[in-house]
């Protein structure tokens, strides 16, 4: 079975599972995320709906977004997640 | 080209040759039998061809314009695709189903007539369940048999709207309906069975992981897209058309989050996308019809893409379960790039072929002012990312190690996964020649700032919430298990209620027969008690008792005589 967390240090295995790999990573997209909120500073974005002009709008409506289906979906186990011989009973 | 051909009767009788072909012949033919018809295709004059009188009504096997064309280039490109796809195995009844159901889609996107549709509506049901039943195990024989039952009760109801159109306006011509009566209503629940509609969904995510490996994409691209051109063509503009398309990109996002079985992911992922295509339909814009068209055009590529890149997976290891897979990019490397691809284009990050092609569904859905869709449609833009940007690629080729060591995917496959993520970045980098296919004139630039900007906001920032989830150990794990659906409804809930009914009437029926035994019993035992051999009346009587009781009968009757 899969951990939910991040994959235990490997130090002398395949460099991609390696803790600095990892880390590297997720410090990149921090830094990318970062950038892409700044940018608003100098551009100023076109916008249909007035809620659009909401500073990093969408960047906080895709993070909620995503955050909110994850949450979501550990409550749905909670009702109709069944053993995988359910239907074979 | 020969006149009144349709492209895909090429295929549909050129796939009857296939199982007497040896060897590597069998390949090239089978190959070139979607290069013909898109020279058939290419060949063809914009009009209507093929027209004949039946009945007082006129039948026509080939109308060809803008938007028959587009949907029938993707087809035989996916055709194209799906042989190569196969040729690790030698699977004739898998060949042959393959071909004639790509054939029938085809040709039921030239149909000009509903009854030409009907005949090859039902042809795509019959054909594709074969390569469900290719898999040669029971799931797949009973998922198979529920998939065929919806398909083809799809067909009748279709049918059934045609009869009522066609006894009200005495025309079957297949064009704009629109919803106004019963006749349409039906025909709409037609396309909407095989196009997912929420509710009517689920035989999607039921039957196509239960195909074979090439099954499986091969089913991904005909059947809903064939609804999606039939709901184009009938229905463009039908204003639910919009909240329904809205639903269906959101609710499978939630199942797709804990569902272990990554080709099943992928299957509620495609009902997401179709859901983008349906809320298009229903906005009904030329910029809006535009965007439904080419995402189901890029949609095929990608969608086949990665089930070609799960499809793969399974091939090398023989499972699919996100539980037992990981660390896949060592053993896979070029498979995993290719599914990268296919992720980010479904995910439609800019420079991928998915971006250009949303993004004009989102745009006409803004400025139609339909606020909340809108909303609906950019949260499922974060849902796509999600299952089949992130945890696709993520859960098999990376995650933990599995331990799994396996050989890269057959060339076969590495060439068709290689030539679909060639398309997903051409076409996302220079999407002009596809704009250019697209049935409406409508200027649009994806490329601006604004939209490169919010759409990478979108995605980095969904994409940092997902690395929080996983470092604070928040992201549920993968799970064996079984997810209720609509199916629980005909596959627990109906024979269970159906065994309660049955075994209620056993109980009557017994109780009933035992209470009537046990009243015949006791009758026949008064009887007896009464006529048997000890009984009152079958006892002897004496010559003096009997003619006292005669001489009071006689007596007794000579006074009411008298009386």
């Amino acid at each position: 079975m899969n951990q939910p967390d991040t994959p235990p240090p490997d130090r002398n295995g395949h460099w991609i599972f390696r803790r600095r790999t990892i880390d590297g990573a997720f410090w990149g997209l921090v830094l990318i995320c970062a950038l892409l909120a700044l940018v608003e500073l100098v551009y100023h974005r076109h916008t249909v709906f007035a809620f659009e002009g909401f500073p990093v709008a969408y960047g906080i409506y895709g993070f909620v977004c995503f955050a909110g289906i994850v949450f979501a979906g550990k409550g749905l186990r909670k009702v109709i997640m069944r053993d995988e011989d359910y239907y074979d009973r | 080209m020969i006149a009144n051909l349709s492209p895909g009767l090429i295929l549909i009788v050129g796939a009857l040759l296939v199982p007497f072909l040896p060897g590597r012949l069998r390949y090239v033919y089978m190959l070139a039998l979607p290069v013909l018809g898109g020279l058939q295709l290419a060949g063809l004059e914009h009009g209507a061809y093929g027209q004949t009188e039946i009945f007082g009504y006129t039948l026509t096997l080939l109308r060809v314009d803008a938007l028959s064309v587009v949907f029938g280039t993707i087809f035989l490109i996916a055709a194209f695709l799906n042989v190569i796809y196969g040729m690790h195995e030698r699977a004739p009844m898998q060949e042959v189903a393959a071909l004639v159901y790509a054939g029938s889609a085809i040709s039921a996107v030239f149909a000009g007539d509903m009854i030409t549709l009907f005949v090859f509506w039902e042809m795509t049901a019959i054909s594709s369940v074969f390569l469900i039943w290719a898999s040669r195990t029971e799931a797949a024989y009973r998922a198979g048999m529920r998939y065929l039952i919806i398909q083809v009760g799809s067909g009748v109801i279709l049918l059934a709207g045609v009869i009522l159109y066609a006894n009200a306006t005495g025309s079957i011509a297949f064009d704009y309906l629109g919803v106004n009566g019963l006749a349409t209503v039906l025909i709409l629940i037609a396309f909407g069975i095989k196009s997912a509609f929420p509710l009517l969904h689920n035989w999607l995510q039921d039957a196509y992981p239960e195909a074979t490996v090439t099954g499986t994409v091969v089913l991904s691209a005909f059947t809903t897209k064939l609804a999606i051109y039939a709901l184009a063509r009938a229905f463009p503009g039908t204003e639910a058309l919009i909240y329904i398309g809205a639903i269906m990109t959101a609710f499978p996002v939630f199942f797709a989050v804990i569902e272990n079985d990554l080709r099943r992911v992928l299957a509620f992922s495609l009902n997401n996308q179709l859901g983008f295509m349906v809320a298009g339909i229903g906005v009904g814009t030329p910029l809006a019809l535009n965007g439904a068209i080419s995402h189901a055009f890029v949609h095929i590529i990608y969608k086949s893409l990665l089930f070609m890149s799960m499809g793969a997976v399974l091939h090398r290891t023989g499972t699919i379960k996100a539980s037992e897979l990981g660390g896949l990019v060592r053993s896979m490397p070029l498979t995993t790039v290719f599914c990268i691809i296919g992720a980010a284009s479904i995910s439609a990050f800019p420079l991928f072929s998915g971006f250009i092609a949303k993004s004009l569904t989102l745009s006409a859905t803004a400025e139609g002012g339909y606020v909340i869709a809108w909303l609906v449609l950019v949260f499922a833009s974060a849902g796509v990312l999600e299952h089949s940007g992130i945890k696709i690629p993520y859960f098999a080729f990376f995650a933990h190690d599995s331990g799994i060591r396996c050989k890269e995917a057959p060339p076969n496959m590495l060439i068709a996964m290689g030539i679909a993520a060639f398309l997903c970045i051409a076409i996302g980098v220079y999407p002009a020649p596809l704009y250019a296919m697209l049935p409406y004139v409508v200027e649009y630039e994806p490329y601006t700032t604004t939209h490169v900007l919010t759409q990478l906001q979108l995605l980095f920032f969904a994409m940092l919430a997902f690395a929080l989830l996983v470092r604070t150990g928040l992201y549920p794990a993968e799970l064996p298990s079984v997810n209720l659906n609509t199916d629980w409804i005909y596959r627990k809930a109906l024979p269970v209620l159906i065994r309660r009914i049955a075994l209620l009437i056993e109980r009557l029926r017994t109780g009933t027969l035992d209470r009537l035994q046990r009243r015949l019993e006791r009758f026949i035992s008064q009887v007896y008690r009464h006529h048997g051999p000890e009984g009152l009346m079958a006892r002897t009587w004496t010559t003096g008792g009997t003619v006292l009781w005669v001489a009071l009968l006689l007596g007794g009757y000579l006074i009411f005589f008298y009386l």
